[in-house]
């Protein structure tokens, strides 16, 4: 059977429900196809302690915001699947559930869609299937010795599913901190090998840091203003942490219960994991960096009078780095009974029956139009157009801007996006 | 910057760098380059290594003339002296990168910079490489580099230079991260 309508929306987690929003304000007809059932991979996907990283204030979706008791506290993940429930049915969301698209490709006149439901055929498109779909191993994770378990971020729920003895957790952004913390407080000793990394502080200055940065117009930054829109859409989480408590989690932390730093994981040689001399540089130009941030919130806070209303400025202490941190480790001692890879995630467009991707496997766009695919757009992504682009907050103001896009295309005028 | 500073001028082309970072991304084969050196033994621990052609932007390129390092071992070892040691020779490669690295960056972060230099010590119990003791290594247990930097900028900025520098740094990358070495005899 095939079916037709104006728009296909692909995925119904917050990018996609925004923009079926949008759409739905725009008349334009359309249909949202979701493999499993709404906000399916904030169901399935996510450890049992996680709490969104943005306070219940900033969840704010076309229309709809939290309207609850505590603005600054962090939604549990039953919380954000609620919340996500509730816009879904407020914005009338015609969301075909339990439909895996199996391809999508162009036809003469648009796009085509082969669902385990049935075909669907559109003039527009809309992909809302997340970043985050598989986890993003280095290409040694091949090599580790037999007798290691090994488990991603998107397959860890808590630290009575991990063997006891020692954890390596490889990353040191949001999801590997939160990991190293919990894991290494059930009793299993961790050790955090540490690259790239963005430290923050929970609150500065007695405000949530997404205050300041939604404040201060960070959030709001266009990809199209940045001095490198490419680095900036591959810059790690901030090192953050959403607890009813508000506590900062950075490295310090995991050090002083116990944690061990080492650098990025660089590679197996012979069943010896090998880490990167580079943690002391990593962790400076993190520090370099908060400082950065937090005199810009400063300098902000004065131009905008309200510096003396807030607690004085105070600098975090700089992250303690071993003097010698360990640069290998033999996998076959026993020392680590499990690795947690928290090194990311890439989207997964193996469904994608079109020349559209980069040689990094992402799809060409600019703002989330897609190049050379006229009526295909791209929601929720690092970045797309905004840097609040991948947040719940961003995704409204993507899906304005691209939906007025689709509508002008489909009236035939495809230069109106601003 | 107003019109009325003198323009920063590092000796460096930015502009040129980052032409080429654009080339580059649009033709990625042509950022595939093979460096190469040449050694030949002399006599004893003394050799003499020389650099000029490589391969890069797609051909063959070549230096602008023939590069020639002596090494060789001091003569507490026994050894005649007439080169620096091959450690050492890492060393300058480590600090000329890095020196390399501060002053694109400066660059292209307009900062002025009047002087720099560097000191550079590499830690070693040669108890390894003479077979004294097995558990230690051959290879350096440290490296510590110390800049002195006199430039336009505040500590800070001149501390976010140095740390850039070493982010793209291809000589701290290749002493921080393990490679693969294959040696063969012809």
């Amino acid at each position: 059977m095939t079916r037709t309508t104006t728009t296909v929306v692909l995925g119904a987690g917050h990018a996609g429900l925004a923009m079926s929003r949008c759409l739905s304000l725009r008349s334009i007809d359309h249909v949202v196809l979701e493999r499993g059932e709404v906000a399916n991979t904030w169901k399935t996907e996510r450890w049992d302690s996680l709490r969104l990283l943005t306070p219940n204030w900033q969840s704010r979706l076309p229309g709809f915001a939290y309207d609850g008791t505590d603005p600054d506290g962090y939604m549990t993940m039953p919380e954000v699947i609620g919340f996500l429930e509730r816009f879904a049915s407020f914005a009338g969301a015609p969301v075909q559930t339990e439909t895996t698209v199996s391809q999508l490709r162009a036809t003469d006149d648009g796009y085509s869609i082969t669902t385990n439901q049935g075909t669907w055929t559109a003039p527009t498109v809309v992909v809302a299937t997340g970043a985050c779909n598989v986890a993003a191993l280095p290409s040694f994770s091949n090599d580790v010795p037999a007798g290691i378990d090994m488990v991603t971020a998107a397959e860890y729920r808590n630290p009575g599913q991990l063997a006891d003895g020692g954890v390596l957790v490889v990353g040191a952004s949001a999801t590997g901190i939160q990991l190293a913390d919990e894991i290494h407080r059930s009793g299993r000793p961790v050790t955090v090998a540490v690259g790239a990394h963005v430290r923050a502080p929970r609150t500065y200055r007695g405000r949530d840091i997404q205050q300041w940065m939604d404040d201060t117009g960070m959030m709001d930054e266009r990809y199209d203003e940045v001095d490198d829109i490419v680095r900036v859409r591959r810059l790690p989480s901030l090192q953050i942490v959403g607890t009813p408590n508000r506590t900062t989690l950075d490295l310090n932390a995991l050090t002083s219960i116990g944690a061990r730093l080492v650098g990025r994981f660089a590679g197996i040689n012979d069943g010896r994991a090998q880490f990167s001399g580079s943690l002391r540089n990593m962790c400076a130009m993190a520090d370099l960096k908060l400082g950065r941030l937090l005199d810009a919130f400063d300098e902000w806070a004065i131009e905008h009078g309200i510096d003396p209303e807030l607690e004085p400025p105070a600098r975090a202490a700089p992250t303690v780095v071993p003097d010698s941190p360990l640069l290998g480790l033999d996998l076959r001692s026993g020392e680590i009974r499990t690795i947690v890879w928290a090194t990311g995630f890439r989207p997964d467009y193996s469904w994608l029956d079109m020349p559209v991707l980069d040689r990094k496997g992402l799809i060409r766009h600019d703002g989330g139009v897609v190049v050379d695919a006229p009526g295909m757009y791209l929601m929720g992504m690092p970045f797309l157009r905004r840097r609040k682009s991948t947040l719940i907050d961003g995704a409204g103001a993507d899906a304005h801007d691209l939906s007025d896009h689709l509508n002008s295309f489909i009236d035939g005028h495809v230069d109106a996006l601003v | 910057m107003s019109t009325t500073d003198t323009p920063v001028d590092n000796g460096v082309n930015v502009a040129a760098l980052l032409g080429a970072r654009e080339a580059l991304t649009a033709a990625p084969e042509a950022a595939q380059f093979t460096w190469r050196a040449n050694c030949t033994w002399r006599n004893g621990t003394h050799s003499t290594s020389t650099v000029e052609q490589f391969f890069g932007l797609g051909e063959e390129q070549r230096h602008r003339q023939v590069y020639t390092f002596d090494a060789d071992h001091p003569e507490i070892f026994a050894s005649e002296d007439n080169g620096a040691t091959p450690v050492e020779y890492v060393l300058v490669g480590l600090a000329s990168c890095l020196t390399a690295g501060v002053a694109a960056v400066a660059q292209n972060r307009e900062i002025q910079l009047r002087s720099v230099s560097a000191t550079l010590e590499g830690d070693m119990d040669v108890s390894g490489i003479l077979g004294i003791d097995s558990d230690i290594r051959n290879g350096f247990s440290g490296i510590k580099v110390t800049y002195d930097i006199d430039a336009d900028a505040t500590p800070d900025e001149i501390k976010a230079l140095v740390a850039q520098s070493q982010k793209r740094s291809a000589v701290y990358d290749i002493i921080t991260n393990p490679t693969n070495v294959t040696v063969e005899v012809r």
